[in-house]
C-alpha cells in the first residue's frame, strides 16, 4: 500500500507492500516461476561453424549454382538483339541535319531513314525499343514532378494539379495536363521499319502500338478524367497542353480512343521513369507471324524511318533504336549467367579448400577434446 | 534515459527558497484554535499539506511537458532536426509529410511509456491520498475521520493499531501505560524488527487522556530532511519551559504502529516533507561503459554520413558542370530559373542529410532501452538468483547497466552481512580473565553447519562419493563410520528443527542458531552458584572471591540490559507474525540442554565425542597445516558405510519433503515465558540470548523500565536512567540504571575493547590486591581478545561503574541540556556521554561469531578465476578481517601477504616503497592475462613459480596514503600486483575514496557489494553498485543498481547473466550499426547513377517500415534471448568472463569489420542487381524492390550467423520479418494507387514475383553478400576457435567428459592449483582427519 513512496521498485514488478514476507506458512509470492522460458532454458539448436559442419553447404551451393548459371548463360545467348544509334551526332550519320536544326517549335517535322541489316532473322515476338543514354530520368526532382491523381483522372487534380509540377503546373492560367516535367519531356519520336525485301520492294513492317504497358497502369493506374467513354475533347476542357508538346493528350492517339489521352500506352510507359540514365522503353510490338513458316523479322535490309524529334544533344544523350527478342529472362544479358557460374565454382572451390582443412586440423580439433 | 527537468530544478529551486523563509528551524502551533479561519490564515499554512504527488504530469500538461521532456534528448533533436529541413523545399528529399513520421512514431511511443508509468503513479497516489484517518477537531471535541491529503501540519491525529502512519507525527500520547508505541517500519526501510517510539519525555502523565484541545505550546523542530535516523527539536510551553525530543519520538509516515492501540501526536511534517517521501528517490540513471563507447562509435557513424553527404554534395556540383546546356530532365524552379551548381551543391549536402539519415541509429537507443528491460525482467525471472528463505528475488533498480555486470574488474566487498550471514551467534566468553570456550555451543554449531552444506550439497555428494570413497575407507572405516553416524543423526534432528523455523525465518533472529546457546557446563556452574550466593546474600562481602562471584552476574546483567533490544512477549506479537517460532521457545534452558544430550546420546558420549574436536584457540598458522575445507563437508556422508547410505537419503530427502509444507504436530500454544526479542543490530539480540542461556533472560523493557529474570527465579527491575546510544566515535554504548534492591547507579558500558579498555579505571587508587587483581584482569581479557579476533569472532568488551547519586545528578543537568539542544545536539550528547563513561571496571567480554554465507569462498574463488580482482573493506579489526579473509579464500596460506600498518608517513611512504620493489622482484608487469593465456590446460604450469600476493592494509594507514598523491599512485601501483587487498577498519567514507580510487587510477570497472548503512558510500561510488537484503536494514538496497540476497548469488549474477548480457547487447550494438549502414549505403551508391541528386529507388515507406518493423524485431530478440555459452558452460569456466572484461565483445576493431562488411554487402546488394537490370526498360521502385528484398535477407542472414542459440523464438522473429516484409509489401504495392505521389509502388512486388529473375537475383546476392563473413566464421570455428567457441565444443563433447570438468571447477576444490589448472586432473583426496569434518566457517 505504501509502496507509492518506492516507485522505481514497483516498476520493477516488486510490490514491496505491507504484505511483506513472514507469517506461518506464507506462500513464496515473489519465486520465479520454473518455465523454461524465463528460465531461459527453451530447447536451442545450438549451430557451431566449422568445417566439418558447413562443407556441405559449399558443395550444395556449388551444385546448384553452376547449372542455373549455365542455364542462364545460354538463354541470354539465345536472345537476339539490334541496336541502332541514330542520335546523328557525326556528320556520316543521315539524321545528322535532324539532330542540329532541331527545336521543340518546330512546324515541319524532320525525317531521317537509316537503313541497317538484320544478320539473322528474329523469330516469334520481336519488341522494338528506344533506347535513350545519359538521360537522367531519376533525376529526383524530375521523378516528383507529376501528379499521380491527375493522371488517376481525378478532376479536381487535373484542374488544380499537384504542386510538385511546378513549373509545369500552369501554362497561361490555364493548368497543364498532363502536368510535370516528365511528361513534358515525352518522347517524341516516331519511328518506323521498313523491310527491304531483295527484289526492291519494301514494305512497311505493322507494329504494334498497345500492349507495351504494364496492364496495371493502363487499367488502374492511368485513367482519363471522366472515363474512357467521355469524349476526351470535353474532358480536358480548360486545360492546357505541356509546353513542348506539338498537340493535347487527347490528341495522342486520335485513332484509338482505347489508347488516347492518359491511357496512351507511349505516354504511360514514359512516365514509369526509368531506373538508370542509360536506359531503354518499350517501343512497339512486332507480332510473330500467322504462319509461322516465316521468321517475324528475316534477315535483310531494313530502313529505320525516323520523325526526328527530340532533342538530345544538351546532355550529351544518345538515341537507339534496339530489336529484341525476348525469353522468360527478359532481354539478353549475359551477366546472371556468367555469376552464377562463378559464385558456383568459388563456392565448390571453398568446399574443396575446407574440406583439406578439416582433414587437417579439424580432426586435431576432435582428438583433443575427446578425453579418451 | 533520463534527461535533467529544468522545470524540476527550477521548482527545486524554488522550493528551496521557500525554505530558506522558514529558517534554520520550523516552528508551528496546534492547528485547533484556527480550525474554523480559512487556509491562508493558519499559522502553519506555509507549510506542505499531506497531499502527495508523486505524477509529472497532469492531463493537460502531459502533451506539452511530455514533448518539452523528449526533446531534451539529442536524438530526438537529431530527428526534428531533420523533419524541418525536410520542410526547405530546395532540400527536401521526401514529401516532407513523411519526413515526420519517425520522430512521431519515436515520440508517440515514448510518451506512451511515460503517460503509462505516470498513471500508474497517479493511481496510487489517489489510493494515498483518500486513506481515512482520524483527526482531532475542535468543533467536534473529538477524532473525526478524514482524508489523508487534509491533513496539515500542526493537527493532531490519532493512529491506531496496526493503522499506517498518515504523516510524521511527534508522538504526545500513547495508549500504553509506560507512554511507548511500537512502530514497524518495514514498508520504509525494510527493517523488520519493532522499533520503540516514545512520549516526548516530560510531555505527558502516562494513562491520562489526551487532551489536544489544551496544546497551547509551540513545537520547534528541524527543517524536513531525509534523514531517517536523526530528528530533534523541543516543545515550548507557554510557560517557555523547554522540553527536548529527538527521532525516538517521532512516528513516521508510512510506517506501521504495533501492539498499540493507539497513539496520538501533532503532525510536524506533511506529504512531500516527510521522512519517507524527501528519501523517495527514484530510479537512477547511470550510464554504462558500452554506451559510452556506442558514442563515440556513432560519432563515427556522423562522421562517416557527413563524408557521405559531402561527396554526394560534390559530385552534384559536378555533375551539373558537365552540362554546356540545360539539360531536358533539369527541372526549373517555379520562376522558371535554375540555381548554380555550386549552390545546388550545398543543397544537396542537406538532401542528401536526410537521405542519409538512417546511418545515425536512433532506433538503437530506443532499441538498447527495450533490450535493457528484457535483460533485467530474465535477470529478475532466474530461479537461481531467488532467496528461497526470505522469498527475496534479485531486485534491479538501475536499469540501465545491465552490461556493466558483464565487464567488472575489481569487486569491493563489504564483510559483515556480506560474506558473512551478520547472523551472530555467541561463541565464548571471558569474565574477570578467565575464558569459557563452549565447547558444547561450537559442537552444536559446526553439526548445525553441516546441514546448511549438505542441503545444498545433496545433489553433488553422490558424485564426489564415488570417487573418493577408496582413500576414505582405507583411512580407518570403523570409526569414521561410527563418528559420523552421530553425526547424521544430528543433522537428522536438527534439520527438522531449521524445517520449522524456516518458515518463519524473516525474522533473522529467531533460528535456533542464534537463539539456543548451550552453556558452558563450568561456567553455569559458576553463575548458579553466584546466584545462589545472592540469593543468600552472601555476596555483597568485600571479599575478593565474593566481587569475582558477582561480577559473573553482573556480565550476564549487562549482556541482558545493556542493549536496545525489544521485548514482545508472546501476548502481545504482532498479529501478522503469530505463532511463529514456537519448536524451541517454550523449552527452559535445562530443557534444551538436556535436549541437545539427548540428541548426542549420553552426556558422557557426547562429552566425550567433543572431546576428540576440541580445537585449542587457533593461530591462524595452525591452520596451515590443515586447510579448512568448505567442499570436504559432504565426506560426512562418505564415510557412512554403505548401508547407511540410503537412510541418510531419505532422511534428507523427507526433511526436504517436510519443509515443503507447515507441520502439523508442532505444538502451536506458546507458553507465558516466551519472550521474542527484536533488536537492531544482530550481535545484540545475540547476546541476550545468551544471557538467557545462563538464566538472566531479559523479560521486559519500557523506556524507563528493564526487567530481568535471574537464575533463580527473582525479578529484578531495574530504573533505566538514561541510555547513552551507540555512536561511531565513541564505538561503545552504555546504560545508567538504578539497581531495584541496592539502590546503586550502575552504568554498564558495552563497546568495542579499544574504546573500553582506554577508559577503565586507574588501579593505582587502590589496594595493592585488588590493583593486581584489576591488572591479572585486564590482561587475561586482552589476551583473550586478541585470540578471540585471531579466531575470526567479534569481540565485545563489558565493562560497569558505580555512580554516586550525587554524580548523577550533577551530570544529569548537562545532560538535560544537551537533550534539549538543536543545535550540535548530537556533539553535545556525545560529550556528556564521554563524561561519564570514565573509570569504568571491566567485567568480561565476548566473542561472537557470524558465520560464513553460504558458498563464499567458491564465489571468490570463481570471480577470481574470473578474472576479477577481489578487496574487502571492512570496520572489522585486522586480525578479524584476515582471518575471515582465510576463511573465504580470499588469501591463501601460500600467498605472500604483506600487511601496511603505520601511523607515520614517513615510514608509511617508504614501507609502501620496499614493499613494492619486493613485489616487483616476484614478477614483471602484471599485465591482465589475455583469453587465450588464462584458458585452457597450458595456464597450470606458471602458477607455481610466482606467489600471489596479498595485501593488508588499516584504516589509518590508509588514511596517510589516501592523502598524498604519490603515495596514492604508489599504493595503486602496489595494488595491480596484488591479487586481493584487504582493507580493515575503514570508514564508509575511505570505502568510497578507495573504489574511486581504483576506479580512476586504474580505469578499471568496479563493483561494490555490501549490505549495510557503512556501505551506500562505496555502493554509489562504484560503476555497479550491490545492495544485499541484510540484517542491517534496507539502505544499501535502495542506494544499489542490483539488489541479491546472498553473496553467493554474485557469480550467477556476474558470470552468468553478466557475461549475457554483455555479449548479447555488444553484439546487437554491432549489429546495428551494421545494418544501417548497410542499408543507407544503397541508397548512396545509387547516387552515382542519378547525377547525385538524391533520389532514393525504395519507397520511402517501405524504408520506414524496414528500419521499424521487418527488421527490427529479429535483433532485439537476440539482444534478449541469445546464449553464446550455456549456464552450466559460464559457470564451469570463468575464465569466459574474461571476454567482457576485456571488453572484447565491443571493441572498436568489431565495429570498423561490421562497417567493412555492411560496405561489402552494400555493394553486392546494390551491384548484382544493377549488372542485371543494367540497360533494360527497369523504372526505378522496380529496380530498388529487389535490392529491399535482398537487403532483407541479408540483414536477416547476416543476423542468422550471429545468432548462437535457435530457440522457438528465434525462428518465429526470424520467419516473422520476412512474411511481414512480404505481406506488407505485398499489400502495400496492391493498394497504393496514388497514395504515396512520388513513388510509384503500385503492383511491383506482384510483377516482380512473377518474374522468375527476381528469384535468381536474390538467391545469388544474399549467397555473395554473406560468403565472406560465413567463411570467415567456418574458417575462424575451425583453425582457431576463441574460446568461447572452444567451450562450446566441449560442451559438445561426452557427459563423462563435461561432468568431470564441471566437477572441478564449479566445486571449487580447496587446492587453487587445481581450481586454476581448471580442466585438469581432479583433486587428490586428502586423507579425512577430525577436523576436516569440522565445517571451515568454524576457525
Amino acid at each position: 500500500m505504501m509502496a507509492s513512496s518506492y516507485n522505481a521498485k514497483e516498476e520493477d514488478g516488486h510490490h514491496s507492500g505491507a504484505v511483506g514476507p513472514g507469517g506461518a506458512g506464507t506462500v513464496k509470492i515473489k519465486k520465479p516461476d520454473n518455465t523454461a522460458f524465463k528460465q531461459q532454458r527453451l530447447p536451442a539448436w545450438q549451430p557451431i561453424l566449422t568445417a566439418g559442419t558447413v562443407l556441405p553447404a559449399f558443395f550444395v551451393i556449388g551444385l546448384i549454382f553452376i547449372p542455373i548459371g549455365i542455364g542462364l548463360f545460354v538463354t541470354s545467348n539465345n536472345i537476339k538483339e539490334f541496336e541502332i544509334d541514330y542520335t546523328g551526332m557525326e556528320e556520316s550519320s543521315p539524321c545528322y541535319v535532324c539532330a542540329h536544326n532541331y527545336s521543340w517549335n518546330n512546324t515541319t517535322p524532320c525525317i531521317c531513314l537509316i537503313p541497317f541489316v538484320l544478320d539473322q532473322p528474329f523469330e516469334s515476338n520481336v519488341f522494338m525499343y528506344y533506347g535513350l543514354s545519359n538521360f537522367y530520368q531519376n533525376h529526383r526532382r524530375y521523378v516528383k514532378s507529376r501528379d499521380d491523381s491527375q493522371l488517376n483522372g481525378d478532376k479536381t487534380s487535373l484542374l488544380n494539379p499537384s504542386k510538385e509540377c511546378e513549373p509545369y503546373r500552369k501554362s497561361n492560367g490555364l493548368s497543364i495536363a498532363p502536368c510535370g516535367a516528365i511528361a513534358n519531356s515525352l518522347f517524341n519520336d516516331t519511328l518506323e521499319l521498313i523491310y527491304n525485301f531483295p527484289n526492291g520492294t519494301t514494305i512497311t513492317i505493322p507494329l504494334m502500338r498497345k500492349g507495351i504497358a504494364w496492364w496495371t497502369d493502363k487499367h488502374v493506374k492511368f485513367r482519363n478524367p471522366g472515363g474512357n467513354d467521355n469524349n476526351l475533347t470535353t474532358a480536358f476542357a480548360g486545360t492546357a497542353k505541356p509546353l513542348n508538346w506539338g498537340k493535347p493528350v487527347y490528341e495522342l492517339d486520335p485513332s484509338d480512343p482505347d489508347n488516347n489521352g492518359f491511357i496512351n500506352e507511349d505516354f504511360i510507359v514514359w512516365m514509369r521513369t526509368a531506373a538508370l540514365p542509360t536506359f531503354r522503353k518499350l517501343y512497339r510490338i512486332i507480332q510473330k507471324k500467322k504462319d509461322n513458316m516465316m521468321p517475324t523479322l528475316p534477315q535483310g535490309n531494313y530502313t529505320l524511318n525516323i520523325t526526328y524529334n527530340y532533342p538530345v544533344r544538351s546532355f550529351d544523350g544518345q538515341k537507339r533504336m534496339i530489336l529484341s527478342t525476348i525469353s522468360w529472362m527478359g532481354g539478353k544479358n549475359p551477366f546472371l549467367g556468367i555469376a552464377y557460374i562463378t559464385v558456383g565454382s568459388v563456392c565448390f572451390f571453398l568446399g574443396v579448400v575446407l574440406l583439406i582443412i578439416h582433414h587437417k586440423y579439424g580432426s586435431r580439433n576432435n582428438n583433443a577434446d575427446i578425453p579418451n | 534515459m533520463k534527461w535533467t527537468d529544468p522545470v524540476a530544478s527550477i521548482r527545486r529551486r524554488w522550493g528551496r527558497h521557500r525554505q530558506e523563509q522558514e529558517g534554520a528551524v520550523r516552528t508551528l502551533v496546534s492547528n485547533l484554535p484556527y480550525e474554523d479561519l480559512k487556509k491562508k490564515d493558519h499559522p502553519n499554512c506555509q507549510y506542505k499539506s499531506n497531499v502527495i504527488k508523486t505524477t509529472k504530469y497532469t492531463l493537460w500538461s502531459f502533451v506539452p511537458k511530455n514533448l518539452y521532456e523528449q526533446f531534451h534528448r539529442v536524438a530526438n533533436l537529431y530527428f526534428v532536426g531533420l523533419a524541418v529541413l525536410n520542410f526547405v523545399p530546395v532540400v527536401n528529399a521526401f514529401q516532407p509529410e513523411v519526413a515526420l513520421i519517425p520522430i512521431c512514431v519515436i515520440l508517440a511511443l515514448t510518451a506512451f511509456k511515460d503517460g503509462w508509468v505516470d498513471l500508474r503513479r497517479f493511481q496510487m497516489d489517489q489510493k494515498l491520498n483518500n486513506l481515512p484517518c482520524l483527526v482531532y477537531s475542535r468543533i467536534e471535541t473529538g477524532f473525526v475521520e478524514r482524508r489523508w491529503k487534509d491533513v496539515r501540519v500542526g493537527d493532531f491525529i490519532k493512529v491506531v493499531s496496526n493503522e499506517i502512519i498518515p504523516a510524521d507525527i511527534l508522538l504526545l500520547h500513547t495508549s500504553n501505560p509506560d507512554s511507548v508505541c511500537l512502530m514497524e517500519t518495514a514498508n520504509l526501510d525494510g527493517e523488520t524488527n519493532l522499533k520503540q517510539r516514545k512520549v516526548v519525555p516530560g510531555f505527558s502523565a502516562p494513562n491520562s487522556p489526551f487532551k489536544p484541545g489544551g496544546f497551547k505550546s509551540t513545537v520547534v523542530c528541524e527543517r524536513p530532511n531525509n534523514d531517517l535516523n536523526h530528528f530533534s527539536g523541543y516543545i515550548e510551553k507557554p510557560d517557555k519551559k523547554k522540553l527536548g525530543f529527538g527521532i525516538d519520538s517521532l512516528l513516521l509516515r508510512g510506517c506501521t504502529t504495533r501492539n498499540t492501540d493507539e497513539s496520538s501526536g501533532i503532525v510536524v511534517y506533511a506529504g512531500h516533507e516527510t521522512k519517507s517521501m524527501l528519501n523517495n528517490s527514484g530510479a537512477r540513471y547511470k550510464r554504462s561503459k558500452l554506451e559510452r563507447k556506442l558514442n563515440a562509435d556513432v560519432l563515427y557513424c556522423v562522421l562517416l554520413l557527413f563524408s557521405m553527404c559531402l561527396i554526394g554534395a560534390l559530385g552534384h556540383a559536378i555533375w551539373l558542370e558537365t552540362f554546356s546546356d540545360v539539360p531536358l530532365y533539369m527541372v526549373p524552379d517555379s520562376e522558371g530559373r535554375f540555381i548554380p551548381p555550386t549552390l545546388a551543391g550545398f543543397y544537396m549536402f542537406f538532401t542528401m542529410i536526410i537521405l542519409l539519415q538512417v546511418l545515425i541509429p536512433i532506433s538503437l537507443y530506443v532499441s538498447i532501452e527495450l533490450v535493457k528491460m528484457g535483460q533485467v525482467f530474465f535477470i529478475t525471472q532466474d530461479l537461481d538468483l531467488y532467496h528461497e528463505e526470505t522469498d527475496t528475488r534479485i531486485q534491479c533498480q538501475a536499469l540501465n547497466i545491465t552490461e556493466d555486470l558483464g565487464q567488472i574488474q575489481h569487486v569491493f566487498s563489504d564483510k559483515t552481512g556480506t560474506l558473512t550471514e551478520n547472523k551472530m551467534v555467541f561463541r565464548r566468553c571471558t569474565i574477570t580473565g578467565t575464558e569459557y570456550s563452549h565447547s558444547e555451543n561450537a559442537v552444536r554449531l559446526a553439526v548445525l553447519g553441516e546441514t546448511d552444506a549438505s542441503e545444498d550439497e545433496v545433489t553433488l555428494f553422490q558424485q564426489r562419493r564415488k570417487r573418493r570413497q577408496p582413500s576414505l575407507f582405507a583411512e580407518d572405516p570403523g570409526e569414521a563410520a561410527g563418528r559420523c553416524h552421530d553425526a547424521q543423526a544430528d543433522v537428522a534432528s536438527y534439520q527438522s528443527s531449521k524445517v520449522a523455523a524456516g518458515v518463519h525465518s524473516d525474522l533473522a533472529f529467531s533460528s535456533p542458531l542464534e537463539t539456543e546457546v548451550v552453556p558452558d557446563r563450568k561456567l553455569l556452574q559458576v553463575v548458579l552458584e553466584a546466584d545462589r550466593l545472592r540469593e543468600g546474600g552472601s555476596l555483597d562481602q568485600g571479599l575478593n572471591q565474593g566481587l569475582e562471584r558477582s561480577l559473573y552476574l553482573d556480565f550476564f546483567v549487562a549482556l541482558a540490559i545493556c542493549n536496545t533490544v525489544v521485548v514482545s512477549t508472546a501476548t502481545a506479537q504482532r498479529q501478522r507474525v503469530k505463532g511463529r517460532r514456537n519448536s524451541y521457545a517454550p523449552q527452559t534452558v535445562w530443557g534444551r540442554l538436556r535436549g541437545f544430550l539427548k540428541k548426542t546420546g549420553s552426556p558422557w558420549s557426547a562429552s566425550k565425542f567433543v572431546a576428540g574436536k576440541q580445537e585449542p584457540l587457533a593461530d591462524p598458522f595452525a591452520a596451515d597445516e590443515e586447510p579448512p575445507d568448505i567442499s570436504d563437508t559432504p565426506d560426512i556422508y562418505t564415510t557412512t558405510p554403505e548401508g547407511g547410505n540410503p537412510k541418510t537419503q531419505s532422511e534428507v530427502t523427507s526433511n526436504q519433503a517436510q519443509r515443503q509444507r507447515p507441520d502439523p504436530t508442532r505444538p502451536g500454544s506458546a507458553s507465558p515465558d516466551d519472550v521474542c526479542y527484536e533488536s537492531q543490530s544482530p550481535d545484540e539480540s545475540a547476546l541476550v540470548h545468551a544471557a538467557r542461556a545462563y538464566g538472566s533472560t531479559l523479560l521486559e523493557r519500557t523506556p524507563d523500565r528493564v526487567t530481568v529474570l535471574l537464575p533463580h527465579g527473582t525479578l529484578l527491575s531495574y530504573e533505566v536512567l538514561d541510555i547513552l546510544t551507540f555512536d561511531s566515535t565513541r564505538k561503545r554504548m552504555s546504560v545508567l540504571v538504578r539497581h531495584p534492591h541496592t539502590d546503586e547507579i550502575i552504568l554498564y558500558t558495552k563497546g568495542a575493547d579499544s574504546a573500553v579498555m582506554e577508559i577503565l579505571e586507574d588501579p593505582a587508587g587502590e589496594s595493592v590486591s585488588q590493583c593486581e587483581l584489576r591488572k591479572r584482569v585486564c590482561s587475561n581479557t586482552q589476551r583473550h581478545l586478541d585470540m578471540y579476533a585471531r579466531d575470526g569472532l567479534r569481540t565485545l568488551c563489558f565493562a560497569k561503574r558505580v555512580v554516586s547519586q550525587k554524580a548523577y545528578e550533577d551530570w544529569s543537568l548537562i545532560r538535560q541540556q544537551a537533550i534539549s539542544a538543536i543545535a550540535n545536539k548530537e556533539k553535545l550528547l556525545m560529550d556528556t556521554a564521554i563524561l561519564l563513561e570514565t573509570n569504568l571496571t571491566l567485567i568480561g567480554a565476548t566473542g561472537i561469531e557470524d558465520r560464513l554465507q553460504e558458498n563464499v569462498p567458491e564465489t571468490i574463488e570463481a570471480l577470481r578465476e574470473a578474472g576479477m580482482q577481489v578487496w574487502v573493506l571492512t570496520g572489522d579489526k585486522t586480525e578479524t578481517a584476515v582471518n575471515i579473509a582465510y576463511a573465504c579464500k580470499l588469501l591463501d596460506h601460500k600467498d605472500l601477504v604483506f600487511t601496511l600498518n603505520t601511523n607515520n608517513k614517513a615510514v608509511c611512504q617508504s614501507i609502501l616503497e620496499s614493499t613494492l620493489e619486493e613485489v616487483r622482484r616476484y614478477g614483471p608487469d602484471p599485465v591482465f592475462r589475455g583469453l587465450g593465456e588464462g584458458f585452457g590446460v597450458q595456464a597450470s604450469g606458471d602458477l607455481g613459480e610466482d606467489p600471489t600476493i596479498g595485501l593488508v592494509i588499516d584504516g589509518r594507514t590508509l588514511s596517510l596514503v589516501l592523502e598524498e598523491e604519490d603515495l596514492r599512485s604508489k599504493f595503486v601501483e602496489l595494488c595491480r600486483h596484488c591479487r586481493s587487498v584487504l582493507c580493515c577498519r575503514v570508514t564508509p567514507l575511505q570505502k568510497s575514496t578507495v573504489v574511486k580510487l581504483v576506479r580512476d587510477k586504474l580505469r578499471v570497472m568496479t563493483l561494490a557489494i555490501g549490505d549495510g548503512a557503512n556501505d551506500v558510500n562505496m555502493i554509489q561510488a562504484a560503476d555497479v553498485g550491490i545492495g544485499i537484503f541484510g540484517q542491517e536494514g534496507m539502505q544499501a538496497v535502495m542506494a544499489s543498481d542490483f539488489a541479491i540476497s546472498r553473496f553467493k548469488h554474485l557469480r550467477r549474477l556476474l558470470l552468468v547473466h553478466g557475461h549475457w548480457c554483455y555479449s548479447r547487447l555488444s553484439n546487437m550494438v554491432i549489429y546495428f550499426f551494421y545494418k544501417n549502414l548497410a542499408y543507407v549505403a544503397l541508397l548512396f551508391w545509387y547516387q552515382f547513377f542519378c547525377g547525385f541528386s538524391g533520389t532514393a529507388m525504395i519507397d520511402y515507406w517501405l524504408m520506414i517500415f524496414f528500419n521499424l518493423f521487418f527488421t527490427s524485431v529479429p535483433p532485439i530478440m537476440h539482444g534478449i534471448m541469445d546464449q553464446d555459452a550455456s549456464k552450466t558452460t559460464l559457470l564451469s569456466f570463468p575464465e569466459l568472463y574474461k571476454i567482457g572484461q576485456h571488453s572484447e565483445g565491443y571493441r572498436r576493431s568489431a565495429f570498423w569489420i561490421a562497417m567493412l562488411d555492411a560496405f561489402y554487402q552494400s555493394l553486392v546488394c546494390f551491384f548484382i542487381p544493377y549488372l542485371t537490370y543494367q540497360g533494360s526498360d527497369i523504372d526505378i521502385f522496380s529496380f530498388g524492390n529487389p535490392m529491399n528484398t535482398v537487403s532483407l535477407f541479408t540483414i536477416i542472414l547476416h543476423l542468422a550467423i550471429e545468432i548462437n542459440a535457435w530457440t522457438v523464438v528465434h525462428w518465429v522473429t526470424m520467419l516473422g520479418s520476412v512474411l511481414l516484409y512480404f505481406g506488407v509489401t505485398l499489400a502495400f504495392s496492391a493498394i497504393c494507387v496514388t497514395c504515396n505521389p512520388p513513388s510509384d509502388p503500385y503492383w511491383i512486388m506482384q510483377q516482380q514475383m512473377a518474374d522468375p529473375m527476381f528469384y535468381l537475383v536474390c538467391l545469388i546476392t544474399v549467397v555473395v553478400a554473406l560468403l565472406p563473413k560465413y567463411t570467415l566464421q567456418v574458417l575462424r570455428g575451425t583453425l582457431a576457435p576463441p574460446p568461447l567457441l572452444y567451450a562450446r565444443q566441449l560442451e559438445r563433447q561426452p557427459p563423462s567428459g563435461e561432468e568431470q570438468i564441471r566437477i572441478d571447477v564449479s566445486q571449487a576444490p580447496p587446492d587453487p592449483r587445481f581450481t586454476l589448472s581448471g580442466l585438469s586432473s581432479p583433486p587428490p583426496s586428502s586423507p579425512p582427519s577430525p577436523i576436516q569434518t569440522r565445517h571451515p566457517q568454524k576457525l
